[in-house]
């Protein structure tokens, strides 16, 4: 049994959800290598190579592979799939764009946002919206899967696997381009790998109030900031800050919920989160159905004076 | 340039889903089904790019029960020319679907299949990287824009971090974000007409395509249920619960 873990990176770091993604890949069993694609990435390929449990990181580099675009990143994996038996990457975007393709060059079906491993062939996954938990066994040669990240412990260090080179095929290159990232310039902490978020909901009213108010008490806590997809929609948050099942899955030690209702679309992007703490004028409102703590009562002079208060 | 449009009929959003009892799957009989809410919003854009004189036809296709017509004709009263069904009963996996849909893309020679990201029900989020893969073409996942140019595409993606703008060649595979448009309501004259729009009923076999489950759905639960904690009267109480009790903070 040998499983490849396609890397989240950005070149000059490993993300933390490759080592939440290589928890995943040992409770399948097996020697683990992690490939990463990317240029200029040897630091990333350094940082891979300390997690415990790698047996040795493949560093592909070319300029197609920089964004790791689908076309080239799906062309390089089945190019190294012949050794496997498991492909795995991290249910991120770029995951989640690059491993279907891989599944279908491959003839495979994939087996999308694994939250438990339950044995080497058989899976759970969430389905309509978190409503339902299906068990899955996969019967295909290799098997491809896609891991909700939150559901998993990070791999601790301690490891020194060996960095080796392959050439990226040029397959795939020419059919797209990168053009520009526009990401949130931010501070704080990525919603994904947050110990906490505060999160705010339609109640806030405003693009302002949003940030007055849901803002310093995440500064305070050193906290990510996320919004419920009503927020998002009404313009009062922008969209990478969206938890939720068409959002980000986070499961943070400790999830803020300000004035967000508690819609099924939100909670299966926030259940799993350690301690709920849910503030709502509503006292009948689903999200009180989840939280650990609860205060009833308006958040615009609760949220403030918890931040006085801390 | 024909435009594609593959629409998948699934329960509608809006209904509460129930496990069945012997855990063989979710309960089906007697549920509102409706389009899928991310295909609605890839018709949506089909039909903007057909209004604004970049594609010539709009050609919707389900792969699905018979009952699928529906959504078809749904999109046929939103604005799309024609409509395909390929009949299949019982569960089809994203893999089967694309090699279908590879089929019609071929036959038709679309330049360009627009798609949701995802299907509300499975959440796989593979069909569309799946079909641009088997037909060799490039894709342009989770868009929130889309920009059609001279032989190629540009696309503005949402990902984890924000948003990524990319060039693809044509043709090309789009799947529909959340934010890529606000999808209309056909207006009763369109759902009259769509009624008299050809709609064309296929099977696998006419595309050479057996319907095959390669994974084996062992059971369905119902999620773990976390219990509603205590309410607190107040910020100070809050911080020493979540400090003391929690040790969150």
């Amino acid at each position: 049994m040998a499983i490849l873990l396609f890397a989240e990176h950005d070149n000059a770091t490993l993300s933390d959800q490759t080592a939440k993604a290589l928890t995943a890949a040992s409770q399948i069993g097996g020697d683990v290598d992690i490939l990463i694609a990317g240029k200029d990435a040897s630091a990333a390929a350094d940082a891979a190579a300390k997690l415990a449990g790698v047996r040795k990181v493949i560093l592909a580099e070319s300029d197609a592979l920089t964004e790791r675009l689908a076309e080239a990143s799906a062309a390089l994996i089945v190019s190294l799939a012949g050794d496997y038996d498991t492909i795995l990457a991290p249910a991120t975007t770029t995951g989640k764009n690059v491993l279907p393709r891989v599944a279908a060059l491959l003839d495979v079906m994939q087996v999308s946002e694994v939250i438990e491993v339950v044995s080497a062939d058989t899976f759970k996954r969430p389905i309509y919206a978190g409503n339902a938990i299906e068990v899955v066994q996969a019967t295909d040669a290799t098997k491809v899967l896609t891991v909700r990240t939150a559901g998993f412990a990070a791999a601790g260090e301690g490891g020194s696997a060996t960095v080796s080179s392959v050439d990226a095929p040029s397959e795939g290159s020419d059919l797209s381009s990168f053009v520009q990232n526009i990401l949130s310039e931010s501070e704080r902490p990525e919603l994904t790998s947050a110990k906490i978020i505060v999160s705010g909901g339609r109640a806030l009213g405003s693009n302002e109030k949003f940030n007055e108010v849901i803002t310093p008490l995440a500064d305070k806590l050193g906290a990510a900031v996320g919004a419920s997809r009503a927020a998002v929609d009404a313009g009062y948050a922008a969209n990478d800050l969206q938890v939720g099942q068409t959002g980000k899955v986070v499961a943070p030690d400790l999830y803020i919920a300000c004035g967000i209702s508690g819609a099924i679309q939100h909670l299966a992007g926030m259940k799993d989160s350690k301690i709920i703490v849910a503030i709502n004028t509503d006292g009948d409102a689903p999200i009180f159905q989840v939280a650990d703590y609860g205060i009833v009562g308006d958040l615009f002079e609760i949220v403030p004076e918890l931040e006085r208060q801390l | 340039m024909k435009v594609l449009v593959p629409v998948k009929r699934v329960v509608d959003y809006n209904v509460k889903i129930r496990v069945k009892a012997d855990n063989s799957g979710v309960e089906l009989a007697n549920v509102k089904m409706s389009m899928n809410p991310f295909d609605e919003i890839a018709v949506e854009e089909a039909v903007r790019l057909k209004e604004a004189g970049k594609a010539d036809e709009v050609i919707a296709v389900s792969v699905g029960p018979a009952q699928a017509q529906d959504v078809l004709r749904t999109a046929l009263a939103m604005g799309a020319d024609r409509a395909i069904l390929i009949t299949v009963d019982g569960t089809t996996e994203p893999l089967t679907v694309a090699k279908l849909l590879k089929g019609v893309a071929t036959e038709e020679e679309a330049g360009l299949v627009i798609l949701g990201k995802q299907a509300i029900d499975d959440d796989a989020n593979q069909t569309g990287q799946m079909l641009s893969a088997l037909l060799g073409w490039s894709q342009g996942t989770f868009a929130s824009e889309v920009e059609l140019g001279d032989g190629s595409a540009k696309v503005t993606r949402e990902v984890d971090g924000g948003l990524q703008a990319i060039e693809i060649k044509l043709p090309a595979v789009v799947t529909a974000d959340l934010r890529l448009n606000e999808p209309r309501y056909a207006s009763l004259p369109n759902i009259m007409k769509a009624k008299k729009k050809p709609l064309d009923q296929k099977t696998p076999a006419d595309y050479g395509v057996t319907v095959e489950n390669r994974l084996n759905v062992l059971r369905v639960e119902e999620p773990a249920q976390r219990e509603a904690g205590i309410k607190v009267a107040s910020p100070a109480e809050l911080i020493e619960k979540l400090k003391n009790e929690a040790g969150v903070i």
